[in-house]
């Protein structure tokens, strides 16, 4: 059983680091729960990989402890961190038999013959790999390579946390979304903390009931993937998760509310009070395309926007607008009638988000579990 | 539908390359082949033999002390030298400046022209004035590769390991080099011991590059020429020389060209046999597992 607290965490890879872009990790305090299927989102050179590598213990961090149930394991080698890693690329030991890639670990641990061989039999049900038990591991698919080293972690028994690193890369896709169900079953089955590092969403909200989305060596949010989706914490969450992404628009406090160029948005008094506080001059505006409404025909408050141009997905259809100088888009349902030129659009309160220096303006309700994270 | 052409066009196309071979590979070989069914005694003088030459060739006690000699030196070479460069390439350093500096020393001695080798070995080992040999017999071993067999041939080995470990050593840093460090992590997860490492990991991912490296070595010490005969001349007596020097003392020592060339077919078919062999052997063992 383990849960895995980042206390203080922070990691460069310069042995002298002196300006806060030098670090791969920026200083973060974070909590993977025991028993949770976990995500860690975000594009390529986040730092992802680099959080992954320092929790099972490859890399030692600059900064910082990593602690598994409390314990503070920082000098202790991946070996006996009791978690098992699977990588981008399968990692198969392309001499043995699939048998002997499961018992491998079990072997090293010096336990008895007949306790491997039914162990290994029984992941291998799991897996669905027992009539390739004695194939070359050599001459396997992808899928099932992954498999195996999937399975070489789930064979021990000491193992309570494991760690995917973009374990469906160089699966073919038709095979992605069984090997993700495969997870998801494995999960409820052995009550293991899951982490599992991506750059795709879809992988991220289907695997994981928590997805931790890292910008820039940090953590900007953790959350359920529907908060994510509809209460992005910071722009770059709105930006990153839906597709597409969020529309983000730079304004100018005024007034009466937020320009930009000519168009005024108006604001309720609590965002305007909260606004007032505010001394910097990066803010933003953002609203999801599923949420931007379209009006049948010009009605009082609506923007007037030129349609650029639309692009039919079949259940959805996505317009490219042009509003006072700033490109939006925006989804609509495929039964609609698109616009053509002209449209009218307003921004729907609930869903218009207000971000300052790239975090969200929250007015709605206390902070809460947000603060742990960020 | 385009009906399918039926007929041999094709042959023209890859005509230029077989004009090209036979220029270079089969005419030499076919005169060489003339020679041996011939006896010949000038250049108007020549007479047909069959296979005379050969049926003598192979029941000639020096060509075959030679090549008992030969594969003795092969299957050394090849026993000392292919554990060797494994070893050294797995300790050579992988990062930093040592990497390359340790590369270039590793390098140096595969860049030496042979018959330099020869003289270098040559003189490095007499027990008069070279470095080794006199530091040897310093140490009270009794060490003279101009007089006593032993260390004759104990310095054509050394001087072979010396001169051409550095092969397989290279061969198998860059096979070393290309396992993804994601195996070695692995590894360390599924706490495998250094040896398990390089069983599973290392030695595995080294065996396309090892038989390159076992056949080039093979090939080569089978054929070796200027070293030994740079450095002993084959002595002292016979006991160092090898196959191709016993050829050329026949070939042009002699001048017995048609007991040379039956002796040189069988010499290329043996080279060809044992690469086969060995080629063969090791693709078998990849399947049978």
């Amino acid at each position: 059983m383990a849960e895995i607290r980042l206390k203080s965490l922070a990691h460069s890879y310069k042995s002298k680091p002196t300006s806060p872009d030098d670090y791969a990790i920026r200083e973060m305090n974070h909590v993977w729960h025991q028993g949770g299927a976990y995500a860690l989102l975000g594009p390529s050179g986040c730092g992802k990989s680099t959080l992954l590598n320092i929790i099972s213990g490859l890399l030692a961090p600059s900064n910082g402890d990593v602690l598994f149930d409390g314990k503070k394991v920082n000098d202790i080698p991946p070996e006996e961190r009791n978690i098992a890693q699977v990588f981008q690329f399968p990692v198969v030991y392309d001499s043995m038999t699939v048998f002997d890639n499961l018992a491998f670990p079990l072997r090293n641990m010096k336990i008895s013959e007949d306790k491997v061989h039914s162990r290994v039999i029984e992941i291998a049900a799991v897996l669905e790999l027992s009539d390739l038990l004695k194939n070359k591991a050599k001459n396997l698919t992808a899928d099932e390579k992954q498999k195996v080293s999937m399975g070489r972690g789930l064979v021990r028994s000491d193992v309570s946390a494991i760690l995917f690193d973009e374990p469906l890369t160089v699966i073919d896709p038709h095979l992605k979304w069984k090997l993700r169900r495969k997870l998801k079953q494995l999960h409820e089955q052995f009550n293991i903390t899951m982490v599992y590092v991506t750059h795709d969403q879809l992988e991220a909200s289907t695997f994981a009931d928590k997805i931790a989305v890292m910008y820039g060596g940090q953590i900007v949010q953790f959350g359920t993937p529907r908060e994510l989706f509809e209460k992005p914490n910071h722009a770059f969450v709105g930006y990153f998760i839906g597709s597409p992404g969020m529309n983000l628009i730079e304004v100018k406090k005024t007034k009466g509310g937020l320009k930009f160029n000519n168009t005024l948005v108006s604001l309720n008094p609590e965002m305007q009070a909260a606004l007032d506080q505010v001394g910097t001059s990066n803010i933003k505006i953002g609203i999801r395309p599923e949420f931007v409404h379209v009006w049948d025909d010009k009605a009082e408050g609506a923007f007037e926007c030129d349609v650029l141009h639309t692009e039919d997905l079949g259940t959805y259809k996505i317009i490219t607008m042009k509003l006072d100088g700033e490109v939006l888009k925006v989804r609509i349902h495929e039964d609609r009638a698109v616009p053509t030129k002209k449209a009218y659009i307003s921004f729907p309160e609930q869903w218009l988000k207000v971000y300052v220096d790239e975090y969200l303006v929250d007015i709605e309700e206390p902070e809460d579990e947000e603060k742990e994270t960020v | 539908m385009q009906r399918k052409v039926r007929d041999n066009k094709a042959w023209f196309l890859v005509l230029p390359v077989f004009i090209l071979v036979a220029f270079s590979a089969i005419v030499p070989i076919m005169t060489v082949v003339n020679y041996s069914v011939q006896d010949i005694f000038d250049q108007n003088t020549a007479y047909f033999v069959g296979a005379e030459w050969y049926r003598e060739m192979l029941r000639n006690p020096a060509l075959l002390d030679s090549l008992g000699r030969q594969f003795f030196f092969s299957f050394s070479v090849l026993a000392i030298e292919v554990p060797l460069g494994i070893a050294i390439a797995l300790v050579m350093p992988t990062k930093g400046r040592m990497a390359a500096v340790s590369l270039i020393l590793v390098a140096i001695p595969l860049l030496i022209p042979w018959n330099v080798v020869g003289t270098i070995w040559q003189i490095f080992s007499r027990a008069d004035i070279g470095l080794f040999g006199y530091a040897v017999n310093a140490l009270g071993i009794d060490y003279n590769y101009t007089s006593d067999p032993t260390a004759a041939w104990l310095t054509v080995l050394l001087m072979d390991v010396w001169h051409w470990t550095p092969l397989i050593a290279l061969l198998c840093y860059s096979g070393l080099r290309a396992i993804p460090e994601a195996f070695y992590q692995a590894a360390r997860i599924d706490r495998a011991s250094k040896w398990a490492i390089f069983r599973h990991i290392q030695l595995p991912r080294l065996k396309s590059v090892l038989v390159i490296g076992v056949l080039l070595r093979f090939m080569d010490s089978f054929m070796i020429y200027t070293e030994p005969f740079v450095l002993t001349g084959g002595g002292p007596g016979n006991s160092t020389t090898f196959l191709s020097q016993a050829l050329t003392q026949m070939a042009i020592g002699q001048f017995d060209i048609g007991p040379a060339a039956a002796f040189s077919l069988i010499y290329y078919l043996i080279v060809l046999l044992v690469c086969y062999a060995f080629f063969t052997a090791i693709n078998q063992l990849d399947k049978a597992k």
